[in-house]
């Protein structure tokens, strides 16, 4: 996992809020590296969305007379054990690691956000017991607790997402609850609460949107952490089944015939890579530019 | 010192009671009667019952707990149901094995990582920092476990330079065993030294522009002996607080490259068990890490206020 998501300016403002997004935008622009994790998400991301129209096979199509197949024009990236195209299943598999990704780090926002706000806002008890039962979880390393997590809620994609964004919640709430700290002695939380706002109507209205982009950041660099472990848990036979295609099963078919066929290990591994960097470079840019020290 | 441990040591307590009674919720996960899978495909009614007693889940929930944690505190964390060995004991057998990877690759991890962290802070913002930062970035991006299917398709089948799999102790033969383990402990570093480089920069970066430095540089002393003796010391420091973060990702990198380079380690343990569904092994793995994080931590933070003189003079 990279760092933490930075502190970020608060404001309550909307027209320095405006200029501050500008600002944002075009740091961000600037940052060449950040770009192209852009891109590489964005590519990876349509081909996935495309998969259904593209002129491909069917990703669990055999095919017993193209066995381990060489790359070739009929078959670009070549055949795995069972004749079926390798292009084909990393494609369809793109689906499977972005979904496993956005879902899981979702069901992480979900959980995470609310108990980091109430934890953080309210202190005392509530803090305390949020804090321990987060530092719990913490002390567990993130893909034992989502193995142990899979295996006792059965292998399947749904269960290794549910698994991920459990894994995953307390990174969200030690977050959102730092964010939340410093946020609520600002001086417009103070008028907020001096002109007799509610408590549910300055949660949503002045620390909620504050606390959004350093969850923004965080959110980008675990979906990149999410995506590895569900490859993981799926490698290791505990995320997508067979015969749907994904990146970690099908290296984990691959393993078993590297001498005779390295494509089918080469395509899947690279295809985790480059979409990984990119979701690394992109949250990595995006602390750049909402970092308001580098300004 | 004696009193800021423990300090620590009661802030850990209530952490190590709730983790407890996550592990213990675990087996409650499980779909239908837990006793169910301990029986296997055994149905006999008399027989369950008898497990029902040893288990003791004809007790409520609570004193079923309670029992659990008197166990583990004793050291029992029940038995395999594959090969009937207590827990503690398929552990401590395990445990040498990735002792020795994780002792590897932070070698592997020490050698790479720091020099590479110190170079980059100190060409900040030139080329060699920038590829520097790329290689990282591209460390944490790459999946280990396929990394190490490539290193075996390239140096044990392509040039037969080094063993894809298996596992000598060092006992054995000292010499294979270190080849044995070179290629997954390499795997293994690569990650850690990442996660080391991107640390030892911003902590670099952040004491070069310190007033001890330039009064260091302004005494004219050489740029060598600056960075060396002033800035590194004090930039290794806060590094210290990273043993824990490092020791997760030890043992999270462990599960997959154990499995990869068929080491009989920690790592497999866990995955065997997965799939033999033997549950109290996942438990006893799981209660075992954390706690064990939870020490590195305390070892952390005392390591600090040794290392700090700030904190030692509080």
């Amino acid at each position: 996992m990279t760092e933490a998501a930075t502190d970020t300016p608060v404001t309550a403002d909307p027209v320095l809020a405006a200029k501050t997004e500008n600002r944002v935008w075009k740091k961000f622009r600037s940052h060449k590296s950040a770009m192209i994790g852009g891109f590489l998400v964005l590519f990876f991301v349509i081909i996935a969305l495309a998969a259904p129209i593209l002129p491909i096979p069917e990703p669990s199509a055999t095919d017993w007379g193209a066995v381990r197949k060489a790359p070739s024009w009929d078959h670009w990236m070549g055949t795995d054990e069972i004749g079926r195209d390798v292009m084909s299943r990393l494609i369809w598999g793109a689906q499977a690691s972005l979904l496993a990704g956005v879902v899981s780090v979702g069901i992480a926002v979900l959980f995470g956000v609310p108990l980091g706000i109430v934890a953080g806002y309210f202190g005392g008890w509530t803090d305390a017991v949020i804090s321990r039962c987060t530092e719990a979880l913490l002390a567990v390393p993130f893909l034992i607790l989502a193995i142990a997590l899979a295996a006792f809620l059965g292998p399947s994609l749904t269960n290794a997402m549910i698994a991920i964004g459990i894994s995953a919640t307390p990174i969200f709430i030690r977050l959102t609850r730092g964010q939340v700290i410093n946020i609520k002695s600002e001086d417009y939380v103070d008028s907020a609460r001096a002109i007799g706002l509610s408590t549910p109507k300055i949660l949503t209205r002045y620390i909620f949107p504050n606390v959004l982009p350093p969850i923004l950041v965080q959110s980008t660099l675990t979906i990149a952490t999410a995506i590895i472990a569900e490859a993981s848990l799926s490698f290791l036979g505990l995320g997508q089944q067979p015969p749907a295609p994904s990146w970690g099963s099908m290296l984990n078919t691959a393993k078993n015939f590297l001498n005779q066929a390295p494509w089918m290990a080469m395509w899947p591994g690279l295809s985790i890579f480059f979409v990984v960097l990119g979701f690394n470079l992109l949250g990595d840019g995006l602390r750049d530019a909402l970092d308001p020290r580098e300004h | 010192m004696l009193a800021f441990l423990l300090r620590r040591i009661l802030i850990a307590i209530p952490t190590i009671v709730i983790i407890s009674i996550m592990v213990f919720a675990l087996q409650h996960l499980l779909p239908g009667d837990p006793l169910l899978v301990l029986a296997g495909e055994e149905r006999d009614p008399e027989v369950l019952e008898a497990l029902r007693e040893k288990y003791r889940l004809n007790d409520p929930i609570p004193v079923q707990y309670v029992a659990w944690v008197g166990n583990a505190l004793q050291g029992d964390l029940g038995v395999s149901l594959r090969t009937n060995q207590p827990v503690t004991e398929l552990m401590a057998e395990k445990l040498p094995v990735t002792i020795q990877l994780a002792l590897m690759s932070m070698i592997f991890a020490l050698v790479i990582g720091i020099p590479a962290g110190i170079l980059s802070a100190v060409k900040k913002g030139t080329a060699t920092d920038y590829v520097a930062n790329v290689v990282a970035l591209s460390g944490l991006s790459i999946p280990n476990f396929w990394l190490g299917i490539m290193l075996i398709l390239l140096v044990s089948v392509k040039w037969q330079l080094l063993p894809a799999s298996g596992y000598v102790p060092p006992s054995e033969d000292f010499w294979q065993s270190i080849r044995t383990m070179l290629m997954p402990s390499f795997v293994l570093g690569t990650a850690l030294a990442a996660t080391l480089m991107r640390h030892t920069r911003s902590s670099m970066i952040g004491v070069l522009s310190a007033d001890y430095v330039r009064t260091a540089r302004a005494k004219g002393l050489n740029e060598r002996t600056v960075i060396l003796k002033h800035a590194l010391r004090n930039a290794l420091t806060p590094i210290v607080t990273l043993s824990a973060l490092l020791f997760g990702e030890l043992v999270a990198g462990a599960v997959l490259t154990e499995q990869i380079f068929t080491i009989p380690g920690f790592g497999k343990l866990v995955v065997d068990a997965v799939f033999n569904r033997d549950y109290a092994v996942v438990q006893g793995i799981v209660l075992v890490t954390a706690v064990g994080f939870i020490f590195m931590n305390l070892f952390a933070d005392a390591m600090y206020y040794v290392l700090n003189p700030r904190l030692r003079g509080q």
